[in-house]
């Protein structure tokens, strides 16, 4: 049994340098079965395990993590949390998630720092206003807030915009989720492995999945740089590596890996309280609990696992970003980095059982996966454990691909998702 | 971020170059008689190979002329260009 996180042991620990406090998770080798097996420790990999174990009481499973856990795209995002997507399919998945990040921290004993400051998209041209006034009249149909704000309302909002007319994409408005915001992104990996690992989850990191045998039509185990592990049920959700593990078993997916960029500043005082996205100059821009701005740059257009990306691409986003902001023309940039995400045609997610028995894919999060964390590992769980989607995720499987029935959220979510 | 020897222009930075994806993808001869699964599978479903992969580029901010490449995903490395039409070489 886990000691609980709170202000009493958080004394209780000052008081001894901070050195007796127990490790948050076990570090086991892996066992010889599991009755299922996650391929892949981020946050979605944790939280559907955790999910399996907490909600379907499967509690031999392990997660099998190739680096270590949340030490890819779960540490690599801009950390923002929204639900504000056009169609009902995709505002029934993403709201379920912004709805468990409300009371994620008091369920996991663990501040994952989830802050609904609110999320503004700005509209730049006739074309955006219109896309965005028909975004936020679907998002309440659908019981998810969203206003639209006037030029002048967007100012009062954010003071530090320039809302000039006489810039080269001035701002014609915008819409507000005030519900959304962001969180803390290693938090929710360790608060879902810490989670997870009490209830019995093995989390086994520095294991990498080198192939997949089968019998036939049946999953048999996976072959891993830790030997052979034998289990009947596989979730892969390996994100930008989606396709390597499926080319394993001869399954092509639709997707293409491409590196997604993302930069921060030096840590200044609190200058701006929300998140600022802007799709048609492509730059979004938020401020960390440290004080350093978190910007948004684009994805490369070519495939990519190389973890790097261009620097035209991150030189578009800072001139955007200097345009509507110009206070912010002398701030230095501290890092940059790059993540592999996996983008599927229509910019929505898989979240699927496949041909053969036992494997179930959860990817295609492409470039805006991290806010939806709760809510992926809560309805992939479903699927690993009932052999069949959840309600809610039934028009997101591999079969859309073929039926024609696509969740096109490209136009109405844009790049910056 | 890599420069690419256009078969065209000679070398210039990738950023003049838009990726036309997997290359050497057949349009089917006959559509008429294809399944819902064979559509699927020549529009959306994608090698996206981590490793030697051969590609489509265009020179789209220069000659605006299609060739196709072979490039090492994992280390943007390329190991070969060759026109449209032609034989991929061996790598």
């Amino acid at each position: 049994m886990k000691n609980k996180y709170s202000i009493f042991s958080l004394f209780k620990n000052a008081f001894s340098g901070h050195e007796n406090w127990q490790r948050a998770w076990r570090d086991p080798e892996p066992k010889k079965e599991y009755d299922a097996i996650i391929v892949g420790g981020g946050g979605h990999g944790l939280a559907t395990a955790y999910y399996l174990a907490k909600k379907h009481n499967m509690r031999n499973i392990a997660v099998v993590e190739k680096g270590w856990i949340g030490g890819g795209n779960t540490g690599r995002n801009t950390t923002i949390i929204r639900s504000n997507y056009l169609w009902d399919a995709s505002a029934g998945l993403y709201d379920h998630a912004l709805k468990i990040w409300e009371g994620l921290s008091q369920e996991l004993n663990y501040n994952v720092m989830f802050s609904q400051r609110g999320v503004m998209n700005l509209a730049h041209n006739l074309q955006d206003v219109r896309d965005l006034k028909r975004r936020t009249h679907a998002n309440r149909l659908n019981g998810i807030d969203a206003v639209w704000l006037n030029t002048d309302e967007v100012k009062k909002f954010c003071p530090i915009i320039n809302t000039s007319p006489n810039i080269r994409y001035p701002v014609l408005g915008g819409t507000l989720q005030r519900r959304a915001g962001t969180a803390r992104h290693d938090a929710v990996a360790w608060g879902y492995a810490r989670g997870a690992d009490e209830l019995g989850v093995d989390i086994i990191q520095n294991c990498e999945v080198k192939g997949i045998k089968r019998n036939g039509n049946k999953i048999e185990g996976i072959e891993t740089t830790k030997g052979f592990i034998k289990t009947k049920k596989i979730g892969v959700v390996a994100a930008g590596h989606s396709s390597v593990i499926a080319s394993m078993v001869d399954i092509r997916l639709p997707l293409e890996s491409k590196p997604l960029q993302a930069l921060v500043s030096e840590p200044v005082k609190p200058i701006i309280d929300t998140v600022v996205m802007s799709n048609a100059v492509h730059a979004y821009v938020s401020q960390s609990d440290k004080g350093e701005l978190v910007i948004g740059a684009g994805t490369d257009s070519y495939v990519s696992y190389s973890q790097k990306g261009s620097h035209d691409v991150v030189e578009g986003t800072l001139k955007a970003i200097l345009e509507l902001y110009p206070i912010f023309s002398r701030m230095k940039m501290l890092r940059q980095w790059g993540g592999i995400v996996d983008i599927c045609p229509d910019a929505s997610p898989i979240i699927t059982k496949t041909n053969i028995e036992g494997l179930y894919f959860n990817c295609g999060w492409g470039t805006g996966g991290f806010k939806a964390t709760p809510g992926s590992g809560d309805l992939f769980a479903h699927t690993i454990a009932n052999d069949e989607p959840h309600k809610l995720n039934a028009a997101f499987s591999l079969n859309r691909f073929v039926s024609g029935d696509l969740v096109d959220e490209h136009g109405a979510a844009a790049v910056a998702h | 971020m890599f420069l690419i020897n256009c078969p065209y222009c000679g070398e210039r930075d990738q950023s003049e170059f838009s990726s036309g994806g997997e290359a050497h993808i057949e349009r089917p001869k006959q559509p008429t008689e294809l399944s819902d699964d064979e559509w699927a599978d020549f529009l959306f479903m994608r090698k996206n190979i981590k490793g030697i992969q051969f590609e489509r580029w265009n020179h789209s901010h220069g000659c605006r002329k299609w060739f196709n490449l072979i490039r090492d995903t994992s280390n943007d490395k390329i190991h070969g260009i060759y026109k449209m039409g032609e034989k991929p070489p061996k790598v």
